[in-house]
């Protein structure tokens, strides 16, 4: 069931220079799967609509959300404010999550660029499977790193080669010498190409994370959507809603 | 307390109704509201074969508003009579559909299949969205291409038709009478206006279609007067809407003359929006010892 209600600020903390980390206590975290997202909204009248933020991970008790953001705009500049106490306004959860099936007990690449990372979190805390992660970072401001060495090997790639290798997350695939049956992935548009072509290329299944500008966040308006391969079995053209199909997707199925 | 309103020869239970295409066909919303309560759904536009709608970004957020190219999108009438209308049947609802084409013929084939269907209450005929290239607007932004589409559109509805105005006129009240001439049975406004909104970092249209229509709070005053206006031009009844995010915005709306009223955008910021109106409206109505809801319906004169 989804809602809109108001979530208390446990805590905020600034990870990396503009990248913030919010834990929310919510009864959304009950039920929230890795890679699903909330909607957050801005208190400010003058900027409505709820931003779409991906759950990073979730307490032990499952009682609080954590989310990591970066200040991109009036909105999350907002939020980056909030402190311990506070209450905002959220919308969830949304969306369909990271399918932990396809993945079980095989090898599995855990992949996150830049604020793609941390939906990658709670999927590498949930998944039951050999697991190599790869996050990659402009620079040497990593966040979450740490985080994720309890669940996996973690290699890292860097745009400036301040830190791991020297590129982008496929480069970090290729300096690891690595292979695998199942892809998981959230990052920018160019990265997610480029692992649509690798696991064309191997014969292997790759589930991205799609992002687009949302309006509802659940499934009304028709504004954030993916053209897909086959025809959509809700839309009857070729077009999915990120919102609620998605945001994860196996990656042959949309035209990126 | 009443708050029924007749709407062309249809009885709401209230006056509170959805606005096309922000609400889906309310299996969305569902979760969120009991679509009981509400006074009538209004789906989203449908055509005689599916719309594949504009390229992203579809959506863009404006000062108190949004703009949104979604091109009509929909899966065609086949599939929305198939899918859409059982399950709106479910529910103690007005179920009132959205209609858009390209040509004449494209409105009639799905007026000819929405007859058919005797749970379907009213059709909405959008002519007004400024969002597809062809058709569609052109007909709802002159009086006499209005006047004609709407008069053949009347001669094949089984049921009352309710002609959706464009407020990108210089004269809402010349539209409305030439719909109302050739026969409307309500008029619903105001769609949404035309606007553009561009990145400046990026140095690009924030929508792929360059420009959007713009909805939400901030166009409420120019709604508001709109209606006010066609209130005082016509004698068919009139559904009001742009930017109601709570009852009182829903009050100015009726009493500057619209029988019903629509939320839109505000769905999306808040999705209990619709109850909360039409909780709001009852106790306004207890407030200020309203004992019928058609007494608050145009009562702001000179
Ligand atoms: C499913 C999903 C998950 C996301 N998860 C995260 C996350 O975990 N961490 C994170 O930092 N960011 C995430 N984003 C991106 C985040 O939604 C935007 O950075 C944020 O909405 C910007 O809001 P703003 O008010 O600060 O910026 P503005 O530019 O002022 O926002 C204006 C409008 O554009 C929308 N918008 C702007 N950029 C984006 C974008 N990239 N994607 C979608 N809408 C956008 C806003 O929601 C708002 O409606 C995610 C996006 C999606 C679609
Ligand atoms: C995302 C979106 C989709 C819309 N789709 C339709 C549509 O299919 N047909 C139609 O007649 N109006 C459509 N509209 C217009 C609304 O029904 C309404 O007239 C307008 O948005 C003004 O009201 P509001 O400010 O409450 O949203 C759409 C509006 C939005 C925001
Ligand atoms: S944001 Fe409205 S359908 Fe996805």
């Amino acid at each position: 069931m989804k809602e809109k209600s108001m979530a208390c600020v446990l805590s905020q903390a600034e990870l990396a220079p503009g990248i913030f980390d919010l834990w929310l206590q919510t009864g959304m975290a009950a039920n929230a799967k890795p890679g699903q997202f909330i909607g957050v909204y801005p208190k400010n009248a003058s900027t409505l609509l709820p931003r779409p933020i991906s759950i990073c991970e979730v307490n032990e008790d499952k009682t609080a959300l954590r989310i990591v953001y970066r200040v991109a705009g009036a909105g999350t500049a907002e939020f980056s404010g909030l402190k311990e106490g506070d209450r905002v306004a959220i919308l969830g959860t949304l969306g369909n999550g990271f399918p932990l099936e396809a993945g079980k007990g095989k090898k599995c690449f855990l992949m996150g660029g830049g604020i793609g990372v941390p939906p990658i979190l709670q999927l590498s805390k949930e998944l039951a499977a050999e697991k190599s992660i790869f996050l990659g970072y402009r620079d040497g401001a990593l966040f979450l790193k740490e985080d994720f060495e309890k669940y996996g090997n973690v290699f890292v790639a860097t745009e400036d080669g301040s830190n791991g290798t020297k590129g982008n997350v496929m480069d970090a695939i290729a300096a690891s010498g690595l292979e695998a049956d199942v892809i998981y992935a959230c990052g920018p548009m160019p990265m997610l190409r480029a692992i649509k072509r690798y696991a064309q290329e191997k014969g292997i299944q790759a589930y991205i994370s799609l992002e687009e500008h949302m309006a509802c966040g659940v499934g009304a308006c028709l504004g954030c959507v993916v053209k897909t391969k086959e025809v959509d079995h809700h839309s009857h053209v070729h077009n999915a809603r990120i919102c609620t199909d998605g945001p994860v997707f196996e990656a042959k199925e949309v035209e990126i | 307390m009443n708050t029924e309103v007749n709407l062309a020869g249809i009885t709401l239970k209230n006056p509170v109704m959805t606005g096309s295409g922000t609400f889906g066909s309310g299996m969305e919303y569902g979760e969120f509201v009991d679509l009981n309560c509400l006074g009538a759904v209004v789906t989203k536009g449908v055509a005689n074969v599916p719309w594949p709608g504009n390229p992203t970004p579809r959506v863009a957020e404006v000062y108190g508003g949004m703009l949104n190219a979604i091109g009509l999108q929909n899966p065609g009438i086949d599939v929305f009579m198939e899918r859409d209308i059982p399950f709106l049947k479910q529910y103690d609802t007005k179920i009132i559909v959205n209609v858009c084409g390209k040509s004449v013929e494209d409105y009639l084939e799905v007026v000819d299949k929405l007859g058919e269907e005797p749970a379907v209450a009213m059709l909405e005929i959008n002519v007004s969205c400024p969002n597809v290239k062809e058709g569609a607007i052109a007909f709802g932004q002159k009086a006499d291409a209005l006047y004609n589409i709407t008069s053949q559109i009347k001669k094949h509805a089984k049921q009352p038709i309710i002609m959706k105005l464009s407020p990108n006129v210089t004269d809402i009240t010349e539209m409305a009478r030439a719909a109302e001439a050739a026969g409307a049975d309500a008029l619903s406004l105001i769609n949404t206006i035309t606007g553009m909104k561009i990145d400046i970092h990026r140095r690009k249209f924030a929508l792929a279609n360059k420009t959007g229509g713009m909805s939400g709070p901030a166009i409420k005053p120019i709604a508001v007067r709109m209606v006010y206006q066609t209130a005082q031009a016509v004698k068919i009844p009139i559904i009001g809407m742009g930017g109601i995010a709570d009852a009182e915005d829903a009050i100015e709306f009726l009493l500057a003359g619209a029988t019903a009223v629509s939320v839109g955008a505000m769905n999306f910021v808040n999705p209990y929006a619709t109850v909360e109106v039409i909780k709001g409206i009852e106790d306004y109505m207890s407030k200020y010892n309203v004992e019928k809801l058609t007494d608050l319906i145009g009562a702001v004169r000179e």
